[in-house]
């Protein structure tokens, strides 16, 4: 994840202003009918709830306990923790819809009653447009709402929401016919059929969205909820049932003690971090310009395990450039060399540009234009360049081109056995000719993108597969994907090719994610597990996608799928920590609570805490600050890294399985030092 | 419903024939055939007449006899019989004691046993009752510590008797299966078999 | 402890492991319906229990039918021995004419026997006749081993498969496992085992008079084939009270072994035949050494802790060298008594060849752990695989999603439902155990049957319950269990242990086997190294075991530090 700087407005992880409002959400989300989504923390509450009650009857009666007084607070604390936690990972969020609300600006449409007819408008609130509305758009108008160009064509700056501020063109017809509310036409007009119901534009959706107000929860996220609810139950179970083992024994427990044990053995790290963890995932998306209409997506991108990468734009840098030169009889390669630059100076397409790039670089070469000479430019309809000086003629272009310009029947044996050669590798032939002869071949290829063999090879350990999607034919396709390393690839690729691919990937088993901008490719997205869409695309398209992406950047499906599976690893990391916690837990609190019954049991005392008291308190103070001392990661999330699941296990088990059972143990002996050393017990 | 109900009463039916009936009671013919004194009860007899098992435990309590383990084994109180008196080495209702490591009950028991078995430390099977109540051996040191009595009581000398226990020491197979021990019921009725001096 | 005792028990491990390879791979055979060499010999009975039975063997099931034919099956037979107990009066093999079970007595034993428990609230030798023992509770031996270990076949078996609704067909499983597995093994063993001198006659005892001319009864019967399927089907009902402790269930330390053997045999077997059926073998191996792994930590700590002796026998002058013997056999010693008490408590077998309520504080509180552990490692013939399997779903759940996908296990997506199950199934432990001693405890009726106060009286009801629930059947004997309260709340501990921890598993499997298998890929969760042995041992330590923590703290724990500061109760 380094090759894409956000370009959305970073915000660092704990700003001042973010701290405070998440500071009141968090009281606010103590809110029981709200909390009752979170059952561990929900249950943590009322526990809490109870102990207070406990602790006012107590100091109503004349006998105020500074002990179950400190245990309710750190409980309470510990429910706090979790609530700031998830107020301030959607303030995050917050704060990116306020800029996006900046941008909305309360616009005038210029609604045409006929379509046809530009002339006649009248000017109706944007938010009064309906569906199938026809409005005009000019230069210096911003667009009203989402929508479909339908006449017209406009450069259109769209930095509201991409961030990119390179106006693009927008016209009717074809792939670039969508436009989106909120953004600024720069110059020329557009007809624009409304497609967006109210409150529905993009806009708004991404307001949403990033708000966390349409959140759900993800098919892992219900599933671990379940796991935890069970925890809590089992150790619901423990706790109670210890009231009549204790009563036999001998020893007495109040209530304040075995809320505080309840409280330490279920698992309210995770608990409480859990949501937070989701909605950061979706905000670290965001900052790489993506956007998910779900978490369930943002999930499915951990899961995906074979990509489909279209070829050109993704895998190749998209045009065709010079890659070597094959001279004919008599000639050399710097002749050739030269006569090829001399050639296409006037050629100023991206082909004929990588032809001096080419000559250049491997026969220093310098593009100069000889004086006086005359440059002839090139044209599709001719389909070739060329250059006229004192007689001389050069010319550049497809090989049945210049051989009818030239004249020429059959070209050197070595050349035709060139040029089939080169169209046999998936290349572009091109043809030098000075006057009447035929001085050589140039081959154009594909260029497979600097780097891409690499990462494909990263991806390869990951466990995902992937798939080149091409409209070449098979031979050529075969030959990219083999530069490219790529595991497979669909030639010849129609849309309904694209579809059955994926039916065919899926029905083993597999999710597939894709990305696309056309009309045609919207079955595939859809059903794609998880179905990028550029901002560019069609409004048919972006309807199919569960992911948006701003910068309209194919390669990005790698990074989509990194973040999925940081999410996936964050969640995995933070469940084990916690439920890893358990064990010191028992060892600070049991020793501690039994001690009365039987005094032998302070053998079991290993942390060596000063007093029963300050064991428990401190056991339940560390409980609570492991939330907020972890809200930094359940933000930022656990690094991943593309080594395989076998050794990335063995990290995260060591880390955060092993360290879960280790550090509360060093934990809560400091708490028990620290208020020791205050006096507190 | 009654589709499966059906085979499940047929197959229930069958299958107690073949593994609770025809098996069982196939294999007690067979097992008898093959390894009668085995599938009899090991017994031993003498003059035709059963005087114990070779693997059940005996209790012995006269001075010219090698003593077994400590049993808790009862039997029904002759008169009153919703109670239970102490009967070792009930060989019909087999039973260790029971008793907690850290049970009073065990460490007095123990305590008033201790001081019949002479210097201490005492091996741990001379006053610790066994788990079924029977069982048919005692350690070695437990035998050897019990010679001079022995001698004493049936007027032999030491050497003979001990001689004799060492005989009857089972060691362990290839020198670590099993325990090394004596069969006390075996020892006894193979002093029973020695010459009077 | 001594190298001499470690090397015994090390023998029989091994050796436990190298006989249970081939027959595991038999039992994968037999499980896919595949011939094996005892065809030829007991095929044509197969054919005949289908026909007179009109079982259709082609025809598969769902995993709802699947669990009503074990359902109804499992009642059926419940029923049965619950007649066969009261009326065993007036049934044939009652030379002795002992007089039927009382209602609730009879209740506890048919539901301890059809759930694999073999609790037993009665004394064999004195309450039943050699034919109650033969028809009612040595067939349950075969049919509830049988019924645990079709569980695991149908559960391997939603693994192996892709996109399949059906998980076989219980009745040909639960045939063909007594037919080609159960009976011709327990044959065997049991034929070694009346060479090695256990009883098999259908006299009921034998009139002896002692050296010292008292009269001796004693009991004996048809004890050699019930002897050889109670351990071979982790039943664990002994013909006599003193069960293996007994010198006729064991003789000497070769019977004694070879008990230890078929207890692990087909729990450690099912853990290839898992493999095999799965098509991964690594798979099995996996399991295996978490079953392992426990068995020789439950060893360590039980000899150690047995080995040192009572210190507070010890310390009135008794020799602590050769352990401490209250309640233990002399032929046996302490390593055997260890071995095979650890054994058939990490098993659902709870046989004992020493009386666990006079082992030491620590030395009980590992046979009663590893039942609360959910009797897993290995468990239970069946029970045992499908409930570590339960706990290895968790485990990747848990986990799993540490290397950043959907948790999957064997190629099958772990989601809601089958997390929602397993925990289901996970919570009757807790539940049952928990709730069940902490109610008897609370009440002054339960609290009766306890032998003494203090810290191993809890320990005495916790052991109940845990045994109960896990089906294990073992006990700390002290306690007075025919009592009504007991009867009966164990008697629905046993009932839960077994079906509501069974009907969620069969349940995972029949939504296990409808999904499609992702094919593994290096980003796949590895199941298959030493890395998932270590994730499960912890989880199956840190879920199944820790929340007993309080409890035994209160129990063995604090009557081991107690005991070691001199204290007695």
């Amino acid at each position: 994840m380094t090759s894409h700087h956000s370009k959305a407005e970073r915000i660092p992880l704990l700003d001042r202003s973010l701290l405070s409002r998440a500071l009141q959400d968090a009281f606010r989300k103590l809110d029981p009918r709200e909390l009752i989504r979170n059952p561990v923390i929900f249950v943590t509450e009322i526990v809490s709830a109870l102990v207070t009650l406990l602790a006012v009857r107590d100091f109503a009666i004349g006998k105020p306990s500074l002990f179950s007084l400190s245990i309710a607070v750190f409980l309470w604390l510990t429910v706090l923790f979790a609530t700031f936690a998830e107020a301030i990972a959607e303030g995050r969020g917050r704060a990116r819809a306020e800029t996006l609300r900046r941008m909305r600006t309360e616009t005038l449409a210029k609604l045409l009653p006929n379509p046809a007819d530009r002339a006649v408008f009248k000017p109706v609130p944007a938010s009064e447009l309906n569906v199938g509305d026809h409005v005009l758009v000019e230069a210096g108008d911003i667009i009203p709402s989402d929508g479909e160009a339908v006449e017209g064509i406009a450069s259109v700056n769209e930095a509201a929401i991409t961030g990119e501020s390179a106006p693009v063109i927008r016209e009717a017809g074809g792939d670039r016919s969508a436009v989106t509310g909120g953004t600024l036409v720069v110059s020329d007009w557009l007809v624009i059929r409304i497609t967006a119901a109210r409150g529905t534009t993009f806009l708004d959706r991404m307001i949403r969205l990033v708000e966390g107000a349409e959140r759900r929860k993800t098919p892992n996220e219900i599933a671990l909820d379940i796991l935890l609810a069970g925890l809590t139950l089992i150790f619901l179970i423990a706790v109670v049932t210890l009231v009549s083992f204790a009563h036999y024994s001998g020893a007495t427990l109040s209530i304040p003690v075995l809320a505080a044990l309840f409280v330490c053995l279920i698992p309210t790290t995770i608990g409480g971090l859990l949501s937070a963890i989701g909605i950061a995932g979706m905000d670290r998306l965001l900052r790489f310009n993506v956007l998910a209409t779900s978490g369930r997506a943002v999930e499915a991108a951990g899961d995906v395990d074979t990509l489909l990468l279209d070829k050109t734009g993704t895998i190749t840098l998209g045009n065709r450039m010079a890659a070597s030169i094959v001279p004919g009889p008599g000639v050399t390669e710097q002749e050739l060399a030269q006569a090829a630059v001399l050639a296409s100076l006037g050629d100023d397409t991206p082909e004929g540009r990588s032809i001096l790039a080419f000559a250049r670089g491997r026969y220093g070469i310098a593009a100069e234009k000889p004086e006086g000479a005359k440059v002839v430019p090139f044209s599709a309809q001719t389909r070739l360049s060329g250059l006229d000086h004192e007689g001389q003629t050069w010319r550049k272009g497809a090989v049945d081109s210049i051989c009818q310009w030239a004249g020429v029947e059959n070209m050197p044996s070595v050349l035709t056995n060139a040029v089939e050669r080169i169209a046999r590798a998936g290349g572009t032939p091109l043809a030098v000719a000075r006057g009447r002869q035929i001085m050589g071949v140039i081959e154009l290829k594909d260029i497979v993108k600097p780097g891409i063999r690499e990462r494909f090879a990263a991806l390869r350990r990951m466990g995902i597969r992937t798939v080149m999607v091409t409209g070449d034919n098979r031979l050529t396709a075969a030959a990219i994907a083999g530069e490219a390393g790529v595991d497979d690839f669909i030639a010849e690729a129609t849309p309904q090719d694209k579809l059955s691919y994926i039916r065919r990937v899926q029905s083993e088993g597999r999710l597939v994610a894709m990305t696309g901008d056309g009309t045609n490719d919207a079955p595939a997205l859809a059903q794609a597990d998880v179905g990028v869409v550029m901002q560019t695309g069609t409004q048919a398209a972006r309807e199919a996608g569960n992911m948006v992406d701003l910068d309209s950047d194919p390669t990005k499906l790698i990074e989509i799928v990194e973040i999925g599976k940081q999410l996936l690893i964050t969640r995995g990391a933070l469940t084990t920590f916690s439920i890893a916690n358990d064990v010191s837990k028992y060892f600070a609190i049991l020793p501690a609570i039994f001690v009365t019954a039987y005094p032998e049991l302070e053998a079991l005392n290993v942390m060596r805490l000063n007093s029963p008291q300050s064991a428990i308190l401190s056991a339940v103070i560390f409980n609570a600050l492991i939330i907020v001392l972890l809200v930094p990661l359940a933000l930022r999330g656990v690094r991943f890294r593309p080594i395989g699941a076998a050794e990335l296990l063995r990290r995260n088990l060591l880390l955060y399985g092993v360290g879960g059972i280790v550090a509360p143990f060093i934990g809560i002996k400091l708490i028990d030092m620290f208020i020791t050393a205050l006096g507190l017990s | 419903m009654i589709g499966t109900f059906r085979p499940a009463l047929i197959l229930v039916g069958l299958l107690t024939l073949l593994s609770g009936v025809l098996m069982p009671l196939a294999f007690t013919g067979l097992a008898s055939l093959v390894f009668p004194f085995q599938a009899h009860g090991s017994l031993l007899k003498k003059d035709g007449k059963i005087f114990g098992s070779v693997l059940i435990g005996q209790n012995f309590t006269a001075a010219r006899y090698f003593h077994p383990r400590p049993s808790a084994t009862t039997e029904p109180d002759p008169k009153d019989p919703s109670k239970t008196i102490s009967v070792p080495y009930a060989a019909d209702n087999s039973a260790g004691s029971n008793l907690a490591p850290s049970a009073k009950a065990l460490i007095e028991r123990v305590k008033s046993d201790l001081p019949s078995m002479g210097p201490h430390p005492v091996p741990a099977d001379a006053v610790t009752a066994s788990g079924s109540g029977l069982d048919p051996d005692i350690s070695r040191a437990y035998a050897e510590r019990q010679v001079a009595r022995v001698a004493a009581a049936r007027h032999l000398p030491e050497t003979a008797v001990r001689d004799l226990v060492n005989r009857f020491v089972k060691t362990p197979t290839l020198g670590f299966i099993g325990e090394e021990r004596v069969n006390v019921l075996m020892l006894n009725d193979a002093l029973d078999q020695m010459p009077k001096p | 402890m001594t190298i001499r005792g470690w090397a015994e028990i090390l023998l029989v491990l091994v050796v436990a492991v190298l006989l249970a390879w081939p027959v595991g791979i038999h039992i994968a055979r037999v499980a896919e319906g595949k011939r094996t060499f005892l065809h030829p010999l007991l095929g044509p009975i197969e054919r005949t229990f289908y026909t007179l039975s009109r079982i259709d063997p082609a025809q598969e099931m769902s995993w709802q039918q699947y669990t009503f034919a074990l359902l109804a099956l499992n009642a059926i037979h419940f029923l049965m021995l619950y007649a066969i107990l009261r009326l065993q009066f007036y049934l044939p093999l009652n030379p002795d004419h002992l007089a039927g079970m009382s209602p609730r007595l009879a209740f506890n034993t048919a539901m301890s026997f059809v759930t694999n428990t073999n609790w037993q609230a009665y004394s064999g030798e004195t309450t039943l006749s050699p034919g109650s023992q033969m028809w009612g509770l040595t067939s349950h031996m075969f049919v509830s081993a049988g019924t645990g270990i079709t569980v695991a076949l149908a559960l391997s078996r939603a693994f192996a498969r892709g996109g399949l609704k059906t998980l076989g067909n219980f009745w040909v499983d639960l045939t063909r496992i007594v037919l080609y597995v159960l009976l011709p093994i327990a044959v065997v063993a049991a034929f070694v085992l009346v060479a090695l001198g256990v009883p098999q006659t259908l006299a009921t005892h034998a009139d002896a008079t002692t050296l010292e001319g008292l009269r001796q009864t004693i009991a004996m019967g048809p004890v050699a084939f019930m002897e050889a399927i109670k351990q071979l089907g982790t039943n664990g009902g002994g013909y006599f009270n003193a069960n293996s402790a007994h010198p006729f269930e064991n003789p000497n330390a070769f019977s004694c072994i070879l008990e230890i053997l078929l207890v692990l045999l087909i729990p450690f077997a099912l853990t290839f035949t898992f493999g095999h059926i799965v098509g991964e073998k690594r798979q099995g191996y996996v399991l295996l050494a978490v079953a392992g792994i426990f068995l020789l930590a439950a060893v360590a700590v039980a000899y150690s802790s047995e080995a040192q002796g009572n210190p507070l026998l010890t310390a009135i002058g008794v020799d602590a060298t050769q352990g401490n013997m209250e309640g233990k056999e002399i032929r046996f010693g302490i390593p055997l008594s260890v071995l095979f008490n650890v054994v058939t408590t990490a098993t659902s077998c709870g046989a004992v060849n020493a009386m666990l309520d006079s082992y030491m504080p620590l030395g009980g509180m590992v046979s009663m752990f590893l039942m609360q552990l959910g009797e897993v490692v290995p468990g239970g013939v069946g029970s045992g695989l499908y409930g570590l399997i339960v706990f290895a779903v968790l485990a990747v759940f848990l986990a799993g999603l540490m290397v950043g996908r959907t948790p999957e296990y064997l190629g099958k997506k772990i989601q809601a439902k089958e997390v929602k199950l397993a925990v289901l199934a996970v919570l009757i432990l807790p539940l049952s155990i928990l709730g069940g001693t902490a109610l008897s405890l609370a009440l002054p009726e339960a609290r009766a049957s306890l032998a003494i106060g203090g810290p191993h009286g809890l320990s005495e009801m916790l052991y109940a319950f845990t045994s109960a629930t896990a089906n294990n059947g073992s006990a700390f004997a002290g306690i007075s269990a025919d009592t009504p309260w007991l009867d009966t709340t164990l008697g629905i501990a046993m009932l839960l242990g077994r079906y509501a921890f069974l009907v969620p598993v069969l349940a995972i499997a029949g939504s296990l086997g409808e999904k499609v298998k992702v094919p593994a890929s290096t980003g796949t969760f590895p199941t298959d190294g030493l890395l998932f042995v270590g994730l499960l041992c912890g989880v199956v330590f840190i879920v199944g075991g820790l929340q007993f923590m309080p409890a035994l703290s209160l129990g063995p724990l604090a009557e081991h530090f107690a005991l070691f500061a001199g204290k007695s109760f």
